[in-house]
């Protein structure tokens, strides 16, 4: 730390950091444009002018870009001198030559760094008056709409998503005032972080075209903070909605977590919410009733307590997992997931409890210094993660711009001195990978082998792990390749997860870690889940689905709770299951197979209109709070399921606290209802919130009385306290002369890094101990004569059960298909799209177009998760697979 | 396509320099000394050749103003507009071109003959004004002088 | 006197280029051969940069100096490059193809010279797309420098060894400037780049590069051959060397000139160019190119040098003169100089690319019979916003030099523009 005189006054500057980091740090209001913080600097568009002196004897100073200057010792600027001022104000001038000045037709108005930053400086009047050039824009696809007219040239959307994101169909064209940023044709935006853009653009180039179809401004939202649902990762999240619509999500920074970016799932599958499908209203054998009747119908149906069955579910919130469970009883309560699946969730957790390797962050994780992924194509079974994964091969070339004394927030110049230099990441899957272009080297062989191959690493780096027997020569050297980076890492990571379904690849990874951490390597190991609440799940203890459907008590009834027992199940054994219950109670919140099959139906609110706690695969328990009050007989699944002794969310957590010891923490994952800052509640509605008293005035002239939440400290209202609330509770970022998302700068005590208030969240997953290697080490994989060993390929959009009912990821779902490589493939008789095939899934024959896949392994299959052909199916599976002639 | 002519030269310029991507203007050239200009397809095209996107490959493309990215005539004049010539008589020879011609810059005569198109200094300036057709320098224009240099071009 | 003229004096007077064998007889490559035969790199560094070679593509910085930024021994950094920027596209300047079209052996000794002293292994000549004369001589020099052992592999049986590629550009005044080049050269668009870090250090591919221009490498051979006291001896100033001054514009014989360094602006326009056309007077110059700010009668005398011309208030750039007459408009010149800069910006920072477009836009209305009284006071704005600093490269504080200097010393003319609501100079 050094002292640095802004404006004569005397501050305490890190001399590592540059000078607009450290003046918007200090809370002084400094405009820019092409720097942000996950981006870092590069002095393009001129906007964070100050002037600079060389010593207090100097008084007439130079202008310098605050963002290209580091806070050496000593440094003498001023943000008011009348030369910067000027000079700012020119900068945006200039940017506003050509700009539409469109701001009431512009969905970004109200929330537009530009617009904030016009105020900043005082430009207020146009003195050009010349002709503005205008340009074509673009169809994008479904989530991003284009409008070019408003570009100021900051260059940050190219910056984010080529050299970020690692997307390569977006671009800059043309040169001077006439730069041009989209595709080179129409068409839909590739990388699955295009989304970003929406929020990384700072006016309205980029803007959600989702929310073009019920458009609401940033001030008449209703916002909550709220979770990502849509994968394991538990990405922060803050959810609006007006008229009892959900209108959009945009990112919610978490510093450990999300940082600044969602991944496109993430951010659009909100609209699910929406969906004409969703199950509104109770119903009793088909038959709409009434929530109160619902109410009796339920205490009837559960009088014999001992007759209960109760099917949980990883995409539930742990509470509601939890009132199932105390309805039911411990011993009747499973989780609705099949047991194989099930297996690979609980001994992951089992993994992460005994250690010796610890869960890291995504924060974490974009920091680790080399990395090994086996089985897993990350971007699409945890997206958000991969966004992370690509930034740490930066880590270890980062040395090299340290070597030349380059400032590492210097990010052209880091850049050009690092060239296309990349930190070890390496690869193995069964198949191409989203990440292949940034990875070191890349394996590509059946689960079993990718076992084998993590079972090799584990073993060169400690000769006390089992060594993997009849290793190919191969294998071996790239094992010794791979060991030999890990070790030299600082801050190895391994990653793995269920994609494969085996849990050799799964147990191959804890012992890689292991071995590491034996030989004194802090090594970290990340396992991936494919649902939002595995984990927590896990933590509640409970059995595999299949152990429910084993029993065969008389006169049961079924209560399934947020789950298609589908696609867990092959037709013919849910529909036994279901069928051989006496009654079937379903909580759901959109109809599906099981949802027809309920004698009593239940509308269950979503996590937009609940409260509730996730356990992510990070093992971080985080809360969601509720966006907009359900309509009435919208449900927490919880609150249907009720213990009479519970009013509150937080009685729920209290008891959840008690009786399961692993989940104690989940109380301090955010503050209770009675929270209260400066004695109120904290607003869900801007400051500027506008019509609240005419909303309903075409139904009645009486102003409605607002509703009241008894189960967070958050009101429904404008109405609360105005401080800062602590992060867990924060419901949309705004602050004076900031009411873009830009405005987070101004709750961080140190820009980039946590919330003023504190991250939220806990872990509840710590290793506990030394671990031990696993032993059972598979066979090299043998393929079989005209049958393939089919498993499943995860999608970003498509794979997850809720986010495909949003109609914008809908238009993005994968056709169905079966994947071979060229040479099976041609075994058939067939070519990429020429043919059809026959296979028998889950006990039925299915037709699918094959798809080449040239990198599969020969003998292997692979079917789209999610494929609704493929429902119930248990993975891997050898099947034969005809030509359709 | 590429021809296997195209592809060939576009190869030999690989071997000289450390990356794929550094050919690519190379290769837009050659493609362009075919076929007068780089199309979508070509851009496509190309862009595969050097592992890059087609957006990569366009970025680059849209930047330098040697590379035609819309059909060109049988000729390209390029009339200098820097300061020079600008002193010398540029904006009659100007006037006298688009008369002649019967076009403006960035248009192609309807015989597709001559497209014609400014470009700046051309480090003739003490022969001022100066115009270049097809890679041929001409200088000291004037209204004569550039009639027979158009004559010269079929 | 009869003043020697090392860099042209070999140059062909019918237009054909210097073959190798010609360049041999007046002594070429035998720079090259001393330094290989009795002289360390260092050694050549230290001679360039002893003899004051100061950069001739503008800027003036000391070669020597530059080279000696370039780590060298066994840990350095390797493929190391060295490139010769021939992108030549300053309006108003013509001096680089002529050398390169007149004497491309000189050249290339130069650039080999240069790669020695900085233990390069590849070099590059980074030449203008529209210089196809110079391009297909200098193409045929390299090929005959290769044949005869000067380039490649055990050049003149040394261990040292280079490759030169010869890489024709695709238009773009930014190439020119050398970080813009490198990208150029890698394949990209021709944006500039941060510095630090400096091209020495970390340039093309991340490897360190030099660049210099076409005409300090042709000094170099020389300096090496004959030594930097002879070399200091061929200046009139403390800038040492010859410098090729031009003319442009409506003098007499427009053209370009070796003479020493320093000889006063009067003398080249009047004895070389042989003063202005009849019937018409000087008003004012831009000495070294289209980016350097405008002097006028009052400076005829100045010595043109680096120190004497920034003394004046401008910059010898590349010793290139465009004179202004009286019969031409300055507001048209400026808006012709603008539009050139506006035109070539190369969209990266704010002020270049939106300042100068307004300022085009101002000054094309003002010659059309459109200006507003305001408009002077919005052009003065633009020059302060575009001043060095406030810019992220070289570009637009050499665009604001003319723009600058024209509204100083040609204010009434500007505002004759505004208050008549035309061109004076149009009919
Ligand atoms: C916009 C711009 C264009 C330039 N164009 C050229 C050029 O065409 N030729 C050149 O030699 N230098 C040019 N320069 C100067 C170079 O950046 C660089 O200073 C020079 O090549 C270094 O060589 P020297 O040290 O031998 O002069 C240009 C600079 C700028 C800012
Ligand atoms: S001054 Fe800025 S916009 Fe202009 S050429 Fe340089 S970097 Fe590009
Ligand atoms: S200004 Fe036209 S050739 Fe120089």
């Amino acid at each position: 730390m050094g002292t640095i005189y802004i404006d004569g006054k005397p501050y305490e500057a890190d001399p590592q950091k540059n000078l607009l980091h450290v003046c918007l740090s200090l809370g002084l209001d400094l405009p820019y444009f092409c720097w942000h913080p996950a981006l870092g600097s590069v002095g393009a568009c001129r906007q964070c002018a100050v002037k600079q002196f060389k010593d207090d004897q100097d008084k007439k100073g130079r202008i310098v870009m605050a963002c290209m200057t580091p806070a050496a010792p000593d440094t003498r600027i001023s943000l008011l001198d009348l030369d910067a001022v000027a000079f700012r104000a020119g900068i945006i001038e200039g940017m506003m030559l050509s700009h539409p000045h469109d701001c009431p037709v512009c969905d970004e108005g109200g929330e537009c760094h530009l617009q904030d930053m016009t105020v900043m400086t005082g430009h207020d009047y146009r003195r050009a008056e010349f002709q503005k050039r205008t340009f074509r824009n673009q169809d994008l696809g479904p989530f991003v709409y284009h409008e070019m007219n408003r570009c100021i040239q900051c260059y940050r959307c190219v910056r984010f998503y080529r050299q970020y994101a690692g997307g390569n169909d977006l671009n800059a064209f043309s040169l001077a005032n006439t730069v041009f940023f989209g595709r080179n044709e129409d068409g839909v935006l590739e990388n699955e972080f295009a989304g970003n853009l929406i929020e990384i653009c700072p006016t309205g180039v980029f803007t959600d075209r989702t929310l073009r179809n019920h458009y609401t401004r940033k001030w008449d939202l209703r916002m909550a903070p709220s979770i990502c649902g849509q994968c394991g990762i538990g990405c922060n999240v803050t959810a609006g909605e007006r008229y009892g619509l959900l209108r959009r999500v945009v990112n919610r920074f978490h510093s450990e977590v999300n940082g600044y970016f969602l991944c496109d799932r993430g951010r659009f599958a909100y609209e699910f919410v929406n969906s004409p499908n969703r199950i509104r209203a109770p119903q009793l054998d088909g038959e709409a009733i009434s929530g109160e009747a619902a109410e009796w119908e339920l205490q009837a149906l559960i009088a014999n307590r001992d007759q209960l069955i109760g099917i949980g579910s990883p995409r539930a919130s742990l509470e509601a997992n939890f009132a199932l469970r105390q309805l039911v009883g411990a011993d009747r309560f499973f989780a609705g997931v099949e047991s194989k699946e099930w297996t690979l969730i609980t001994t992951m957790v089992e993994i992460l409890k005994r250690g010796p390797a610890r869960s890291p962050s995504l924060n974490e994780i974009e920091h680790s210094d080399a990395v090994l992924i086996l089985g897993e194509d990350v971007t699409n079974s945890a997206p958000r993660m991969a966004l992370s994964l690509r930034q740490s091969v930066r880590e270890q070339p980062m040395e090299v711009a340290k070597k030349l004394q380059v400032p590492l927030w210097m990010d052209d110049a880091v850049r050009e001195v690092n060239k296309e230099q990349r930190g070890p990441l390496f690869i193995s899957a069964p198949f191409a990978t989203r990440l292949d272009d940034v990875g070191a080297m890349t394996y590509r062989a059946a689960p079993d082998d990718v076992a084998r191959l993590g079972f090799a690493v584990a073993h060169e780096i400690d000769a006390h792990a089992p060594e993997v027997p009849g290793l190919h020569e191969e294998v071996r050297a790239m094992a010794r390749v791979i060991a030999d980076a890990l070790k030299k890492a600082k801050r190895p990571l391994v990653v793995s997860g269920p994609s494969c379904r085996s849990l050799a690849v799964v147990e191959s990874a804890a012992s890689v870690a292991k071995a590491l951490c034996s030989s004194g390597q802090p090594a970290m190991l990340s396992l991936i889940t494919l649902e939002c609440n595995s984990f927590g799940l896990a933590l509640l203890g409970t059995r595999s689905l299949d152990e429910a459907v084993a029993l065969t008590a008389k006169d049961r009834t079924v209560i399934v709770l947020e789950n298609d027992l589908y696609r867990h199940l092959p037709a013919n054994r849910a529909d036994a299951f279901l069928e051989s219950a006496a009654r079937v109670i379903v909580l759901d919140h959109l109809a599906n197979r099981t949802a027809a099959k309920a004698s009593l139906l239940l509308p269950a609110a979503t996590i937009s209109e609940s409260d509730g706690t996730l356990v992510s695969n990070e093992g971080r328990a985080q809360r969601y709070y509720s966006v907009f009050p359900h309509q009435t007989d919208v449900r927490e699944s919880w609150r249907w399921l009720r213990q009479p002794q519970w009013s509150s969310l937080d009685d729920v957590l209290a008891d959840l606290a008690k009786e399961t010891p692993p989940l104690s923490g989940v109380v301090d994952a955010a503050p209770s209802s009675e929270f209260r800052a400066a004695g109120a509640k904290v607003p869900r509605e801007t400051h500027r919130a506008s019509g609240r008293t005419a909303m309903t005035a075409n139904l009645t002239v009486v102003e409605p009385k607002p509703p009241v939440d008894p189960d967070s400290a958050l009101s429904y209202t404008m109405e609360g306290a105005s401080l800062q609330p602590p992060g867990a509770l924060q419901p949309f970022f705004w602050s004076p002369g900031w009411n873009s998302i830009q405005s987070v700068n101004k709750f961080q005590s140190e820009i980039g890094s946590a919330l003023r208030t504190g991250d939220p969240g806990v872990r509840l997953i710590e290793p506990k101990g030394e671990g031990e290697y696993f032993t059972q080490i598979p066979r090299h994989f043998a393929r079989r004569e005209r049958e393939w060993l089919v498993i499943p390929i995860e999608h970003i959009f498509g794979s997850e059960e809720l986010s495909r009912h949003a109609p914008a990821v809908e238009k993005l779902v994968f056709e169905p298909y079966l994947a071979l490589n060229v040479a099976d493939a041609g075994s058939l008789g067939l070519e990429d799209g020429s043919g059809e095939v026959e296979i028998e899934l889950s006990g039925t024959k299915h037709r699918l177009p094959v798809k080449v896949l040239p990198d599969l392994p020969g003998g292997i299959a692979g079917i789209p998760h999610g494929l609704p052909a493929a429902f119930g199916e248990v993975f891997p599976t050898w099947r034969r697979v005809e030509r359709i002639q | 396509m590429l021809t296997v002519e195209e592809r060939e030269e576009i190869e030999a310029e690989l071997a000289r320099y450390p990356t794929k991507e550094a050919v690519c203007i190379d290769a837009m050239k050659i493609v362009q000394r075919h076929r007068g200009w780089v199309s979508d397809e070509s851009v496509r095209d190309i862009a595969e050749l050097l592992e890059m996107s087609p957006a990569d490959l366009d970025g680059v493309a849209t930047f330098y103003n040697l590379i035609f990215r819309k059909p060109v005539g049988r000729h390209v004049a390029m009339l200098c507009n820097s300061v020079s010539c600008w002193i010398m008589g540029y904006e009659k020879m100007h006037k006298h071109l688009t008369d002649r011609l019967g076009i403006q810059f960035g248009e192609t005569t309807p015989d597709n003959r001559f497209t014609l198109l400014p470009i700046v200094c051309l480090g003739a300036c003490d022969h001022a004004p100066a115009m270049l057709v097809d890679n041929e320098l001409h200088t000291d224009l004037g209204p004569e002088r550039i009639d027979q240099v158009l004559e010269a071009y079929k | 006197m009869t003043q020697e003229r090392p860099l042209t004096e070999a140059i062909p007077l019918d237009g054909q280029a210097l073959s190798l064998r010609g360049y041999e007889q007046v002594g070429g490559y035998q720079g090259l051969r001393k330094a290989l035969r009795e002289m360390s790199p260092q050694a050549v560094q230290e001679e360039v940069k002893k003899a004051g070679l100061r950069g001739r593509g503008g800027a003036g910085f000391p070669t020597g100096m530059k080279w000696s930024f370039v780590p060298m021994g066994d840990n350095a950094p390797r493929p190391k490059y060295v490139v010769a920027n021939a992108d030549e596209m300053e309006p108003g300047t013509f001096k680089d193809r002529y050398l390169m079209e007149g004497n491309p052996h000189q050249l290339i000794e130069g650039l080999i010279l240069a790669a020695y002293a900085t233990q390069a292994d590849v070099a590059f000549i980074f030449i203008r797309g529209e210089y196809k004369l110079a391009q297909e001589r200098l193409a045929k020099a390299i090929a005959d420098a290769y044949a005869a052992g000067y380039l490649g592999k055990k050049i003149l049986k040394s261990d040292f060894a280079l490759e030169m590629i010869l890489h024709v550009s695709a238009g773009r005044y930014m190439c020119g400037e050398e970080t813009g080049l490198l990208n150029a050269l890698e394949g990209k668009r021709a944006n500039p780049r941060s510095k630090p870090p400096f091209p020495p250090v970390a340039g093309l591919w991340g490897k360190p590069t030099t660049v210099n221009n076409v005409e300090t490498l042709a000094n170099v051979p020389h300096i090496i051959a004959k030594g930097l006291t002879w070399y200091q001896s061929l200046s009139r100033s403390r800038d040492y060397g010859t410098k090729i001054y031009g003319a442009s514009g409506k003098v007499k014989r427009p053209g370009l000139w070796e003479l020493p360094m320093g000889t006063p602006m009067r003398e080249i326009l009047e004895e070389h160019a042989g003063g202005m056309r009849d019937g018409l007077r000087f008003r004012g110059v831009l000495p070294g190119g289209a980016s350097t700010d405008f002097l006028v009668e009052e400076h005829l005398e100045v010595p043109m040098d680096f120190i004497e011309v920034q003394k004046a208030g401008s910059r010898l750039g590349t010793g290139t003169m465009i004179v202004l007459d009286d019969h031409t408009c300055p507001v048209g010149m400026t808006s012709n100089l603008i539009h050139f800069f506006a035109q070539e910006s190369c969209g990266w920072c704010t002020p270049c690319w939106s300042g100068l477009n307004w300022a085009k836009q101002i000054l094309a209305a003002m010659e059309e019979g459109r200006g507003e009284p305001g408009d002077l006071d919005k052009l003065a704005f633009q020059t302060k916003f575009l001043a060095p600093g406030n810019t992220f490269c070289a570009l637009a504080p050499g665009a604001a030099e003319p723009l600058q200097s024209a509204l100083k010393y040609f204010r009434e003319d500007f505002e004759r523009h505004i208050l008549e609501q035309r061109c004076p100079w149009k009919s």
